[in-house]
Formats: structure tokens, C-alpha cells, sequence
């Protein structure tokens, strides 16, 4: 009896021990959690989410609350899984100067606004490493439009856009000399040649094409994120920087020497006027434009060869420095267009720009002085007021609809709701763990959707079953429609999300394309019905005209390639209903596959090195014959005598092939 | 009395509005619904065309045989409009006319074009669900596909709920409308004759 209370006894303390641990999420999570982010079986999320891939270099889309992962939209990199890339018609959306470019990094994203508001047009996704900005229409989801960009490097503050899409931005993370000219690395060939560029791309509101319309080039430093103004402060833009010590080496200690670092405002309306008055100066370059045409469904390469530059140290008047500490990272406008919020990564308090005061200050000319011939204007001149130990790192920091901001911090691991008007901390929330950006639906737009805010973090380690030493990224869902904010979801995502989007799912689902109406379908190699395939030899290059159609593909059956052709199998799908895809894969064929959506026409390359049998399939399980769905390819020697023949028995019913 | 109440001669222009709206509305509407079908298909069936998921409804039809369904294979979109006309043309002959007797050969002209109809819809429902191509890759013995002349059926996967349009539903009324008047246009001239 005694041993048994000293066994309890000690059960009990050991209770009492555990229950001293530190705070988890189990603690974290409250109430009601799981009934705000169900979403029952059939029914649909209120949010569609866009997500940036980072190192994937993709754009993935989920489904708000429920956190489901929709899709994942090939961008700046090869996607073997639908043939992105590898197919004829979309290996010219990756050309670059430099060559077909198989991956990227994608940072950011861009949902098309007018005035000021979601409407649901187009996404707009920027390649860090290989500076492009691309553009994807939200009927297909699709990316329609890549373009590259000259006198860049580390494509960072971009793709973010004015409040009618007027412009999508690019601006630079690495200084690099103009053209890309080959120079001496050094501290002093960094302050003479080293420049950073902010191309302000033009977008065409009938066609959302993109064209570069003017490049500002500013004195080296990095350019890291940005913000459009809105409303009052329509016709600026706001950029954060870093590393204006303009070191070369070691950014680390010696990019954060300085207590201040640069907001750049940049009066576009006044660029503008400089460009129309003939101020600026072109320049020969060179870059891609890469255009896919919905209707051949094939893409299409323009190189560039000029582009118009403004040198705002000899055109004054539109460049303005503003300091801000330390090293800022985001870079943010409110929803009323008058609060500028710069995130100094080093900073231990959050300032507050208030637009009115720039203006005012610019018309006072209280600057401070001068960087590289711009001027800088007084910290106090610009300044609103200062978050006071909000905490540490602060990165991004986005809005609601009721006045508040939300700020992330990496270091100490959290999301900081404060109040704009008053500068005072509302709340405090944990992520899991160092988060980098967040974002609120709406958040960078004049109307706020409001209602959650997410974590996409940097850090994952323990949040799910254990997958080796290469985990999921790691992202939560929390409301924010009381008081405090509330961890409703944690859940796993995909590359390395950085910036992400939000839309109300009214404003694209009822616009979703179902198929491709196949009589617009003005590929040049189409087979419109099974009676038009063919195979056509022109020299060494061979065309198979080919057709899917539940359950069959037309040729099944074809002879006389040779070693070392060129075969192009050109593959309609002639379905006309919704989700019917054919897929279409050949043995030893260096390439991916090809996933044909109803309509459309794709082309799959394939130079046989050795004679043989090849069969060839339906790689998408289409109907209850799909697995029938194959077919045969013969290749001979090189120079061999075997007539080119083809056919399959769709025409002549079960008597015999018809062999042409 | 042997001529028509001005109630009577004015249901026949009413009569006649109502086979005019088969130029504007579907006669027959066959709705499908399947596990891989959630939004539904279906087809709507003109007095001279067909409109609908027609190309859908052929590609399923492929695995069991059944015959492309084609606009040109069906002469009654050629007999049926002449028929309404002449129908309608035989109305107006009857309003002039002005007699009872007329009326009553009306309604039974219009019965006998109905039956006719539903007859030959049965028909081209029953050869387009027994008349299978043999060498259709899936094949269920004993199976037959023909759809249901009006009501609901289950088909394999498939269920098929066929039932009147618009169209077809002012031709039932034209019929009521008939046949009503006509009850009403007997019993008149019976008390009259009392």
C-alpha cells in the first residue's frame, strides 16, 4: 500500500513536470478551429490561394480554408509531368538570351487589379535568377506570356503591379554593370559600374502583353522588395533596399554596416513625362519575348534589341531616397495609399512613411543630402511614426480591412498585428517556424478581403511525419477576425513559397475554361478528325498527324522511320468534354510525355538512335479502354528500303487495317 | 346547332399559337446522369433538330455499340414541321368552316399526328438501344440501352430521365385544349338539342 501511493506520488510529479513544458501548438490551437477550415466533401473553398514555388520555380494554387493543394501551374521550370517545356510548342516560353533555360527561382506574385481591386484577369510571377516576369491567364490557368529582362540581375522586387495594372515592376537585386559587361569584381568597380535597373513593363489591358516601356537606372545597391502606390499615392512606387554600402563581398557583415538603408520612391507619372518629352535614352540590348498563341497553341519567340533608359541623376526630380532602418525587406503601401511600412530585417521597430510628409518634404526640399546625385530626404521629414518593439526581424507586413497590419517576423518566429493609425501592437501570434512572408487576401490591394492571414515559413523540422532530411515547407492559416488572431490550419506545401495571393473564388471560377473548342484550333499541324492523319516525310524529318479519341489513337500502326529521324508525333485530342486529357508517351523517346487537354494539338520530338519495335500509349487514363489505348512503331536501319506506312482500323471498322 | 361557340372558334387560334411554340421550344428533353457525369448531359430533341451534349452522348455510345446519333438520319425533321403546318393550315379551314363536326375531325387529326409521334419515337428509341454493332468492346448479355419513352431508367452506369420540354408541353396543352372543347362543344349542342 505504501509502495503503491510512492508509485502514484511519483506519477504525479512527473505529471505535474510534463505539464511545465514549454508552449506547443496543440496548446496553441483553440476551440473551434476545425469547423472553420472543414470544408465538406463536394464543396468548395471560399479562397483561391496562388502560391510562389521558390526553388520549384512553379506557381501552386490552393484551396482557402481547407488548405488543399488544387494545382500546380508550370512557370519557369521544365514539368515533364504535362510535357512544360519539352513539348515543340512550349520550348520557346523558357528561351532566353542565354539559351532554353530548364528552371528558376520564383519569389513573388501578382494578381491583375483595377483600381486598386482584384479583378481577376491575370497572375503575374517573377524568375529571380534568370530575370523574367511571366504572366498567367486565370480562364486557363495557364502561363500565356514570358519576358525577359535586360540589364538585370536577381529579378527580386518584381512582378509587383500599379493599381490598374497600368505596370508590372522589376527592379534588381544585384547591382550589375549595364549590358552585362565584363569588369573587375571590387569594391570600387562596384561603385563606378555597378547599377541597378527598375524596368517599368507595360501591360496591354485588351491583351495583358508585356513590353518593357522604360528601365530606371539607379547607382549600385540591392533592390530587394516593392510596392505600387494607391489612391493618393497612385503614380509612385516604393522600393526597399539593401547593401547601399555598396560592398562587393561579404554582404553579410559588410551590407550592415549602415543604421539606415534606402526606401526608393519613384515618381512613375514623371518618368512618364520625361519618356514623352523624349528624355530617354535608348539603348541596344537584347532580350526574349515569349508569347503562346491559344488558338495555334503554340508558343512564339521575339528577340528585343532596344530598350529606353532614364537616368534619374541627370533627369531630377523623380527619384527620391527616403532612410529607413536597417536593411529593409518588405516594403509595403496600406490599403488607404497613405502609409509607406519599411521592414528593416536588422531594425528593432518598424517605421512608418507617411506619404503626405514625402510630398511635403520634397517641397520643402528638407533633404538630408545627396546618394550617387539623388536626394535623400530627412528621416523625421517622412516619418509618420515608429512601431516600438514589435520584435524581431520583421520582414512583410500586409493589411486588413478594418486598419490593422500585420507584420512577420523571422527571428522571433511570429505575426505582429498592430494598428496603422496609432503605431500601437494589438496582438501576437507564434508560426511554425521563421516565418518570411504573409499574407492576408487582399492584402496589398484598397480593399482588403480581410479574414485570415498565412504563415509561409522557412523552417519546418518537426510539423509533420518525418520524410528524411528534405522536408515540405511549412505554412498556417490563421483568422483574424476577432479580436486575436487564431491558429485555425497548419499544413505542408511545396517548393519554397515566398509571396503568395489570395482571391475570392467568385471572381475566377466561373470564368474556368473547360476545354479548347476544337474548331478555333489553328495548329499548323492539327488533324481535324481521324481521316485527316497522316505521316509525312520531309527529309530526315518526319510528321505524324495523330488523333486521340476515347479509346483509341490514330495512326496505331507505323513503319518506314529510320534511325536518326526527326519524329514529330503532332497529337490532337478531338474530345469535346470536360476533363477528358489524353497523354501520349513513347518508349526510349528522350523526352517527357505529353498531356493533351480537349482541342488541343501538342507536339512530342523523338529521334530513335537504334532500329526496334516502339510502342506508344495514352498515358492518361481516360475510359474504361484507356489501357488499350497503344500502338506501334517501327524503326529500321538508316537507308533501309521499308516504305513509310501508317493507319489503324477506326475507318474500315473490324475487315481489315487500312493501311495507307 | 351545328356551329361552333365563339369559345370554340377562338381555342383555335389558341390551339395553333400553341404548335407554333415548337419552332421556338425543345419537344423532348433526355437527361443522362452518371458517377463521372456529375454536371449531367443531355439532349433536346426539336421538331427538326437536335441540340445538346449530341457529341458527347456519341463518343459514351461507342463502347456498347450503339449508333451515332446524326441530324441528317431523321426523316421526321423533314415530315414533322410539314405535318404541324398542314395541321395548323386545317385549323384555320376550321375556324372559317365555322361547324362542330369540323372541330371534332381536328382533335382526331391531332390524336392520330400524336400517336404517330410517340410511336415512331418509341421506335427509333428501341432500334437505337437493341441495333448494337457486334463488335462493340463491351458487351453485357441480355443488355439492351433503349432509352425510356417518357419517365426514368437506369442503363449500366447511366440513368436516363426522359421527359417533355417546353415544346412539348404547350403540344400537350394544345391537346388538352382540345379535347376539352371539344367535351364542352358536344355537351352544348346535347342540351341545345334537349
Amino acid at each position: 500500500m505504501k509502495r503503491l501511493s510512492l508509485i502514484l506520488l511519483s506519477l504525479g510529479a512527473l505529471v505535474t513536470v510534463q505539464s511545465c513544458k514549454m508552449k506547443t501548438t496543440e496548446s496553441a490551437v483553440s476551440g473551434d478551429a476545425a469547423s472553420k477550415v472543414y470544408v465538406a466533401p463536394g464543396k468548395h473553398d471560399e479562397l483561391y490561394n496562388f502560391v510562389s514555388g521558390g526553388f520549384n520555380g512553379q506557381v501552386s494554387v490552393y484551396g482557402i480554408p481547407s488548405g488543399r493543394l488544387l494545382k500546380v501551374i508550370p512557370v519557369f521550370s521544365l514539368n515533364p509531368e504535362n510535357g512544360y517545356g519539352y513539348s515543340e510548342e512550349t520550348k520557346p516560353m523558357l528561351q532566353t538570351t542565354h539559351g532554353h533555360i530548364p528552371w528558376d527561382d520564383q519569389h513573388h506574385l501578382a494578381l491583375s487589379q483595377t483600381n486598386g481591386e482584384q479583378d481577376g484577369r491575370w497572375l503575374f510571377a517573377n524568375a529571380n535568377n534568370t530575370p523574367r516576369v511571366a504572366r498567367i491567364d486565370l480562364k486557363t490557368f495557364k502561363t500565356m506570356e514570358i519576358i525577359e529582362l535586360p540589364n538585370s540581375a536577381g529579378n527580386h522586387s518584381s512582378p509587383f503591379l500599379t493599381e490598374n495594372t497600368e505596370y508590372v515592376i522589376a527592379g534588381t537585386r544585384f547591382a550589375v554593370p549595364i549590358n552585362n559587361e565584363e569588369s573587375a569584381i571590387n569594391d570600387q568597380t562596384f561603385k563606378e559600374k555597378f547599377k541597378s535597373t527598375v524596368s517599368f513593363i507595360g501591360i496591354d489591358q485588351n491583351t495583358g502583353h508585356m513590353g518593357v516601356s522604360f528601365q530606371v537606372i539607379l547607382p549600385g545597391m540591392d533592390l530587394d522588395l516593392s510596392r505600387a502606390g494607391k489612391g493618393p499615392s497612385h503614380g509612385w512606387f516604393f522600393f526597399s533596399t539593401y547593401n547601399t554600402e555598396q560592398a562587393s563581398t561579404l554582404l553579410e557583415v559588410n551590407a550592415s554596416q549602415k543604421d539606415k538603408d534606402y526606401i526608393v520612391a519613384i515618381n512613375w507619372k514623371k518618368a512618364e513625362e520625361y519618356i514623352k518629352a523624349g528624355k530617354g535614352k535608348k539603348m541596344p540590348t537584347e532580350y526574349y519575348h515569349n508569347v503562346l498563341n491559344e488558338e495555334t497553341h503554340t508558343a512564339t519567340s521575339e528577340v528585343i534589341r532596344e530598350v529606353l533608359t532614364l537616368d534619374p541623376a541627370e533627369l531630377k526630380d523623380f527619384v527620391y531616397l527616403i532612410p529607413c532602418p536597417k536593411s529593409p525587406h518588405g516594403c509595403d503601401v496600406d490599403p488607404s495609399g497613405q502609409y509607406i511600412v519599411g521592414s528593416g530585417k536588422l531594425a528593432a521597430l518598424i517605421p512608418v512613411f507617411s506619404f503626405d510628409k514625402i510630398t511635403k518634404a520634397i517641397a520643402d526640399r528638407s533633404f538630408e543630402g545627396e546618394y550617387h546625385g539623388l536626394p535623400v530626404i530627412k528621416y523625421e521629414a517622412a516619418l509618420h511614426g515608429e512601431v516600438k518593439k514589435p520584435g524581431l526581424g520583421p520582414l512583410h507586413t500586409e493589411f486588413d480591412d478594418k486598419g490593422n497590419a500585420y507584420t512577420s517576423f523571422f527571428v522571433s518566429s511570429e505575426i505582429v498585428k498592430w494598428s496603422v493609425k496609432d503605431l500601437k501592437v494589438l496582438d501576437r501570434v507564434p508560426t511554425y517556424y521563421s516565418i518570411g512572408h504573409l499574407m492576408v487576401p487582399g492584402g496589398d490591394t484598397r480593399k482588403p478581403y480581410g479574414k485570415y492571414v498565412i504563415a509561409y515559413n522557412k523552417i519546418t523540422k518537426d510539423r509533420y511525419l518525418p520524410t528524411g532530411p528534405e522536408l515540405a515547407q511549412s505554412a498556417q492559416l490563421y483568422s483574424i477576425e476577432g479580436e486575436k488572431m487564431q491558429l485555425l490550419l497548419d499544413y505542408p506545401t511545396i517548393g519554397e513559397p515566398h509571396y503568395a495571393q489570395a482571391i475570392p473564388a467568385e471572381k475566377i471560377k466561373e470564368q474556368s475554361v473547360k476545354f479548347y473548342d476544337i474548331n478555333k484550333n489553328k495548329h499548323p499541324f492539327v488533324s481535324m478528325g481521324e481521316k485527316q492523319t497522316k505521316v509525312v516525310r520531309q527529309g530526315n524529318t518526319v510528321h505524324v498527324y495523330m488523333t486521340a479519341i476515347r479509346s483509341h489513337l490514330t495512326p496505331d500502326i507505323i513503319e518506314g522511320i529510320q534511325v536518326g529521324d526527326e519524329v514529330l508525333f503532332h497529337v490532337t485530342n478531338l474530345e469535346q468534354d470536360w476533363d477528358i486529357p489524353h497523354g501520349f508517351a513513347i518508349k526510349h523517346a528522350e523526352n517527357a510525355e505529353l498531356l493533351i487537354m480537349p482541342g488541343e494539338t501538342s507536339t512530342l520530338k523523338f529521334i530513335p538512335k537504334k532500329a526496334g519495335v516502339y510502342p506508344f500509349y495514352c498515358t492518361d487514363f481516360c475510359s474504361a479502354l484507356h489501357q488499350e489505348m497503344q500502338g506501334y512503331m517501327r524503326v529500321s536501319p538508316k537507308g533501309s528500303s521499308v516504305p513509310l506506312r501508317w493507319g489503324a482500323d477506326t475507318t474500315k471498322g473490324a475487315a481489315g487495317v487500312a493501311i495507307n | 346547332m351545328k356551329k361552333l361557340s365563339s369559345l370554340g372558334r377562338a381555342s383555335v387560334f389558341v390551339v395553333i399559337a400553341c404548335i407554333v411554340a415548337l419552332w421556338f421550344f425543345p419537344m423532348w428533353r433526355i437527361d443522362l446522369a452518371a458517377p463521372q457525369y456529375p454536371e449531367g448531359i443531355y439532349m433536346n430533341i426539336w421538331i427538326n433538330h437536335l441540340s445538346g451534349d449530341v457529341d458527347i452522348i456519341n463518343g459514351l455510345n461507342h463502347y456498347i455499340g450503339m449508333k451515332t446519333i446524326h441530324e441528317k438520319d431523321f426523316k421526321e425533321f423533314v415530315y414533322l414541321p410539314i405535318a404541324l403546318i398542314s395541321f395548323c393550315v386545317i385549323g384555320l379551314l376550321v375556324f372559317f368552316w365555322n361547324r362542330k363536326v369540323g372541330y371534332y375531325i381536328w382533335f382526331f387529326i391531332f390524336m392520330v399526328l400524336a400517336g404517330l409521334s410517340m410511336y415512331d419515337f418509341w421506335k427509333w428509341e428501341y432500334d437505337y438501344g437493341h441495333n448494337l454493332d457486334p463488335t462493340a468492346p463491351i458487351k453485357v448479355p441480355g443488355m439492351a440501352y433503349q432509352p425510356p419513352l417518357i419517365g426514368y431508367k437506369k442503363m449500366l452506369n447511366f440513368e436516363a430521365l426522359s421527359q417533355p420540354d417546353i415544346g412539348g408541353w404547350f403540344f400537350i396543352i394544345a391537346g388538352a385544349i382540345l379535347a376539352g372543347v371539344s367535351i364542352y362543344e358536344w355537351r352544348r349542342s346535347k342540351t341545345q338539342l334537349t
